[in-house]
């Protein structure tokens, strides 16, 4: 990741980007649907990235990828990383169709979706991973519908590794790079990435409501792998609910839920209790 | 020189020329009636005859993004389509073309629904003529194997790189059975490109990224460079057909196929396998005393607007026909033979014939009807219903 | 051919000139944690004997201010 890429200032993305990029190495080719990162590569013909990287249309990153990689294993070039950095309306709304396909035939290649939870390159519209009561652009009153949870889709695919990230942890982001890029079949990350213009908060608060997200319950940090599954980093300390910070403090930051009655709140915070006590059961089945 | 005769279908032949051609990828997704080509494709990968990954996607959108991520970092690639399936492909096709990328692709031309319909229609076909595809049309299941073949000459040139597509009509070439004769696998793979020699490669040695944003003074500069593809294009491959025929013995260095037309005074424009009734037609009304020609466009993109406007220029008269429904304008093949006509300085009397559509047959009959409607002062478009 | 491929440079955009405030770092106060080089996104915190700052590309986020443990970053309104 090259300085002078076009993000915005505070960008979540780029924060993972570097660690991401860092982790991987030079021996890697990049797939990128249309999304943010597809501005902040920069514009011809200067490139912000210093990799192989195909620009792909928006439904069809998980295909173009499958395509690219085994095309260098028949040509012989089989210790490269192949990788898809999508994000969440790419991944989860647009792009599901062609993930699920890849993630079925087992390519070896590393997806990865960093999840700003809106449309934001095209100015803040409501995705599939918009969480509940949010505001965006076309869900002014709120966000109706619910986040899906891609992680558990792309468990269920059987796929060898899946696993959660989040930029305030960099060293958490580099050990699974690492070990995803040890392993053979589609490897799915999926990669909390806070967006000041979208999210409404000050560029330089992104670390801290990273840092929040993850000690209010909010996000999640866990792998799954084999099918076991298991929490990383703070998050294996937050199973005891008087441990997690209330999801006020995450939420109060972002203007995007300024809107929210207590009432609001209170439905909130009893979704990440509840979530809590599913994934306590994973855990428990984990062991 | 040849590796022996077979009895194949279009299809077929598309799966064993492409066998020839030794692709490394090679992704589609199943529609009527272009299954028997992966089919067979798939068993000449799983016996081994054809070292190729072969990837079985969930979509024809992903098909094309396949080969296109196959194609990026220098593989040779094959895809094949029809109606709802290349139209569900459609703005990636546009991509790959964009991309330069020398993707061969085969469509299996059919009508496109609601209502829906398997037959043959070249509407499907038509709607990829802007995009910057090289686009053949076989009017036999031999035209299908050779023209496949064409395709990687064309698209993998150094002076073209774009990507190329054959069509043939559904179930009249692509499953009926006919002789074919196939080249010997050495042959075939001397004419095309050595693999690897590619220059537009991604590569960790040396990255870059392909499809960056461009503002608009460099965006039209890229296109420009597609257009300079394209007219080289039609050069390449007429130097492609010329060496294609000296070692198949069929030679294809013409985008036309003309039969009778040097002194006639109609011709019949035609596209596709109606081509053999429009033969028989002609034969007719020559023993009739008509002095009737036609021309087969076997070339599509780039179309041989000089070629045809000299013909047409010195027959004055042209009964085009479009296997196509079009609605609100002139059929696509009459648009190109009037812009030929008029670049060659030609007035011609012509009547639009749209034939053949949802895959009615065209019968010889129907070709002599629609000269006596000419004839008799029908002009502007007519729609040839039974 | 080649025409169609963009190549990777530093300062695909001029990025320096978007910001209204630039990070002022005190050499005094700043104990060397990394943690400013960790979390800016846009790559231009350098760590050698001191921390420097890449002014040509820095965005002026405030995210190093932020992060640091011991304030030694401040945000600075650009004239």
């Amino acid at each position: 990741m090259l300085k002078g890429h076009a993000a915005c200032p505070g960008c979540g993305a780029t924060i993972l980007l570097r660690h991401v990029l860092k982790a991987l190495g030079p021996r890697t080719y990049m797939v990128i649907p249309a999304s943010c990162s597809s501005v902040i590569a920069g514009p011809y013909p200067k490139s912000s990235f210093a990799v192989p990287l195909l620009h792909m249309a928006f439904a069809a990153s998980a295909a173009a990828a499958s395509g690219m990689v085994e095309a260098l294993e028949k040509m012989g070039r089989r210790d490269v990383n192949v990788v898809v950095w999508a994000g969440d309306g790419g991944t989860v709304d647009i792009g599901l169709q062609a993930l699920s396909g890849a993630a079925e035939r087992g390519h070896n290649i590393l997806y990865i979706c960093y999840d700003n939870e809106a449309y934001m390159n095209t100015g803040i519209q409501k995705s599939g991973s918009t969480p509940p009561k949010a505001w965006t652009t076309t869900t002014p009153t709120g966000n109706p519908g619910f986040k899906k949870d891609m992680p558990s889709i792309m468990a269920a695919h059987r796929v060898p590794y899946v696993a959660t990230l989040n930029p305030a942890y960099p060293n958490d982001i580099v050990k699974k790079v690492e070990k995803a890029a040890s392993i053979r079949g589609l490897k799915y990350l999926h990669a909390f990435s806070p967006c000041p213009p979208g999210w409404r908060f000050d560029a330089s608060l992104t670390v801290k409501v990273a840092r929040l997200a993850v000690e209010t319950g909010v996000w999640v940090l866990y792998e799954v792998e084999g099918g076991v599954f298991r929490l990383t980093g703070p998050s294996k300390h937050l199973l005891d609910p008087s441990r997690r910070k209330p999801v006020e403090e995450y939420l109060r930051l972002q203007g995007r839920f300024r809107h929210l009655t207590e009432s609001d709140i209170e439905e909130l915070q009893r979704m990440v209790d509840e979530n809590w006590e599913k994934i306590a059961q994973l855990v428990e089945e984990g062991k | 020189m040849s590796a022996g005769r077979r009895v194949l279908t279009g299809n077929y032949a598309a799966a064993y020329a492409v066998r020839a051609a030794k692709p490394d990828v090679i992704s589609a997704y199943p529609i009527t009636p272009q299954t028997p080509i992966i089919e067979k494709l798939s068993e000449f990968v799983d016996s081994g005859e054809l070292d190729a990954r072969f990837i079985r996607v969930e979509s024809e959108h992903s098909a094309m993004a396949a080969v296109i991520g196959a194609s990026s970092v220098g593989a040779r690639t094959y895809t094949a389509t029809s109606s709802q399936g290349l139209f569900y492909m459609y703005e990636v096709c546009w991509w790959a073309a964009g991309a330069r990328l020398p993707i061969v692709m085969g469509v299996v031309t059919r009508a496109l629904g609601p209502p829906w319909s398997i037959w043959s229609e070249h509407s499907d076909f038509y709607a990829l003529r802007d995009s910057g595809w090289v686009m053949y049309f076989a009017s036999s299941a031999q035209e299908v194997y050779d023209l496949t073949l064409q395709a990687y000459m064309v698209a993998e040139n150094g002076d073209v790189l774009l990507p190329a597509m054959v069509g043939w009509d559904a179930f009249e070439v692509s499953h009926t059975y006919e002789p074919v004769e196939l080249l010997d696998e050495e042959e075939a793979g001397s004419l095309l490109p050595a693999k690897g020699g590619r220059v537009n490669v991604l590569s960790h040695e040396d990255p870059a990224s392909l499809g960056n944003l461009a503002y608009p003074e460099d965006y039209i500069r890229i296109r420009y460079g597609m257009r300079r593809a394209m007219e080289a294009a039609g050069r390449v491959a007429s130097e492609a057909g010329r060496r294609y025929g000296e070692i198949s013995g069929r030679d294809y260095s013409s985008p036309l196929e003309c039969y009778r037309c040097e002194d006639a005074e109609v011709l019949y424009v035609v596209m596709g396998s109606i081509v053999g009734e429009a033969i028989d037609a002609v034969d007719r009304l020559r023993g009739e005393g008509v002095k009737a020609g036609l021309v087969r466009v076997r070339l599509y993109r780039p179309f041989p607007y000089a070629e045809l406007g000299e013909l047409l220029g010195r027959a004055g008269n042209a009964i085009i026909v479009n296997r196509a429904s079009r609605f609100g304008g002139y059929g696509a093949l009459t648009g190109d033979a009037l812009a030929a006509a008029a670049e060659a300085g030609a007035r011609i009397d012509y009547l639009e014939v749209a034939a053949g559509i949802g895959g009615v047959d065209v019968t010889s009959d129907d070709f002599v009807g629609m000269y006596k409607m000419f004839r008799a002062g029908r002009r502007g478009t007519v729609w040839w219903m039974r | 051919m080649s025409e169609v491929f963009a190549r990777p440079q530093i300062g695909a955009v001029g990025a320096g000139s978007w910001r209204t405030e630039r990070p002022v770092v005190d050499g005094s106060k700043c104990i060397l944690c990394g943690l400013c080089w960790l979390y800016c996104p846009d790559a231009v915190v350098e760590i050698d004997e001191r921390v420097v700052i890449d002014y040509d590309y820095c965005k002026g986020c405030g995210i190093c201010a932020q992060v640091c443990p011991v304030k030694a970053i401040e945000m600075v309104r650009e004239r």
